[in-house]
């Protein structure tokens, strides 16, 4: 009955391999937006300082978003720390979870939001961060709620939450610099054109063209990579958090119950979407939304629970 | 020359032979850790579940000081798992202490006044908290408890542990009833 421990061989292999994509993550953002200044250097030939400078500029970013990205991500939702004295039912409960799964208390906060939904972030278990809305919290009966927050911490014991949280402020970063980079080539277009056509030629606008392209491309690629990493886990830790809190057919009826909420959450946004157990952005049900859908579909979700 | 190389060969193959006993040992020897480190979780919240009796039972008396046989069976458990040794003697009086808090609890429902107490509450929300952190402290235990033992009767780390005289470690076992109450509490609480 307790066979599948927390510190089982299979989430050792789940540890390591979340702890390479995420190194994965960072070379892929290297690469990416290194390609993208490389090749707008190229097509407006600035000087290679200017190369050098930006990768530089990159990789402390990089170095900033490892340290950093789970503040950025909690000041961003405007979520609030809370203590036992404050919300009892609920983190007593990251307690209890946390004592099952052998991992230190993470801290806990609150998103003062009507719309349930949940998500957890930060590097490794020693600087891990659970959120719940408000809403959660009201909507949710006591067993439901222990089985979202059972979900949340087995994203944290298995390090998924390094992996989504880099990703999530990687991501943003790379859609941001993309639409800059974009809105700088038309409009030094227009201010450079005697400049150019002095000493224009096919070749450069060629050049031009892919380092538009490239513009166009990164954030897409971005996004697909963000899909790749989220979609398989949510799966991973709706089995692992049923497992710990004992309780599947709670989880599903949570689930259940997020997706079913009519409300949208206002502190949710793309970069951050794919952080949360349920998929805050409703609304836009179409072919590409789906495609390009962080979340597995909530009924499947639901339908393996059940049969657990 | 040639006795050269089978001494050679020979200490090898011992050296090697000492290598794998003492990474099997330190395999050992963590997962025996991680048992006492779990245990320690249940210790933790075992003896904060004992810390509360003196006062629920002082809190009861002034109220009920006449059911005496309920509380004197809550302050015996206590005393039983006070001096407990071992995973199943804690459990046995841990399991004892349920049962004589449930009685408790239950007698307590003919006193309007003792339900309203706010320290009565208190401590009835906090046994309540300790109670399932137990549950889950002994999940954890048991997983570590049972990933042990496994290594000490498979081969081959089996063949060290008897060397080095690795014991099986003791399960911490909730009786069935005490098992299905924490589940209830679960959801009404």
């Amino acid at each position: 009955m307790d066979a599948a421990a927390p510190g089982s061989i299979l989430i050792y292999d789940q540890i390591a391999k979340n702890k390479r994509e995420t190194w994965a993550l960072f070379a892929g953002f290297v690469l990416l937006l290194g390609g993208l200044v490389g090749a707008f250097v190229y097509a407006f030939q600035a000087p290679p300082v200017v190369f050098i400078g930006a990768m530089t500029g990159l990789a402390l970013y990089a170095l900033f978003t490892y340290l950093a990205a789970d503040r950025v991500i909690l000041a961003v939702s405007g979520a609030r720390e809370v203590t036992k004295e404050e919300e009892w039912e609920y983190v007593r409960r990251v307690e209890n979870l946390c004592i099952g799964a052998g991992l230190p208390m993470p801290r806990t906060w609150v998103l003062e939001d009507t719309a349930p939904n949940a998500f957890a972030t930060g590097r490794d278990p020693q600087h891990a961060h659970v959120v719940v809305t408000r809403g959660l919290l009201q909507k949710l009966t006591p067993a439901e709620l222990e089985a979202v927050l059972a979900h949340e911490i087995s994203h944290i014991a298995n390090y998924d939450i390094r992996v989504m949280t880099v990703a999530a402020v990687l991501v943003g970063v790379v859609a941001l610099a993309a639409d800059v980079a974009l809105r700088w080539t038309f409009a030094g277009s227009g201010r450079r054109r005697s400049n150019r056509d002095r000493n224009a030629g096919p070749a450069q606008a060629v050049l031009l063209a892919l380092a538009v392209l490239a513009a166009i491309l990164a954030p897409l690629v971005a996004q697909i990579l963000k899909f790749a990493i989220s979609r398989r886990r949510e799966f991973l830790a709706d089995a692992s958090g049923a497992l710990l809190c004992r309780n599947p057919y709670a989880l599903a009826s949570a689930l259940e119950k997020i997706a079913a909420d009519p409300e949208p959450l206002e502190a949710a946004n793309k970069a951050t979407a794919h952080l949360y157990i349920v998929n805050p952005l409703k609304g836009h049900e179409s072919f590409l939304n789906n495609l390009f859908s962080t979340h597995p579909p909530i009924d499947e979700r639901i339908r393996i629970l059940r049969s657990m | 020359m040639s006795t050269l190389i089978i001494l050679l060969v020979i200490v090898g193959v011992i050296v090697l032979l000492v290598l794998w006993v003492v990474g099997m040992y330190n395999g050992l020897a963590r997962a025996r850790l991680r048992v006492q480190e779990a245990w320690s979780a249940i210790d933790i919240q075992l003896r904060r579940r004992a810390s509360l009796i003196p006062n629920l039972v002082e809190t009861v008396k002034g109220y009920a000081a006449h059911e005496r046989e309920v509380l004197e069976n809550v302050t015996r458990a206590r005393a039983m798992l006070e001096t407990a040794h071992g995973a199943r003697e804690a459990a046995q009086a841990d399991n004892a202490l349920t049962q004589a808090l449930r009685s408790l609890f239950a007698v307590v429902e003919n006193y309007p006044d003792l339900k309203a107490n706010q320290n009565f509450l208190e401590l009835q929300r906090e046994l309540t908290d300790t109670e399932d952190k137990i549950a889950y402290a002994r999940q954890f235990y048991n997983a570590n408890v049972q990933r042990y033992n496994e290594k000490i009767v498979t081969v081959p780390s089996s063949f060290v542990a008897a060397l080095f005289r690795f014991q099986p470690a003791e399960f911490y076992e909730a009786e069935e009833e005490a098992r299905q109450e924490v589940r209830v509490s679960f959801s009404a609480t």
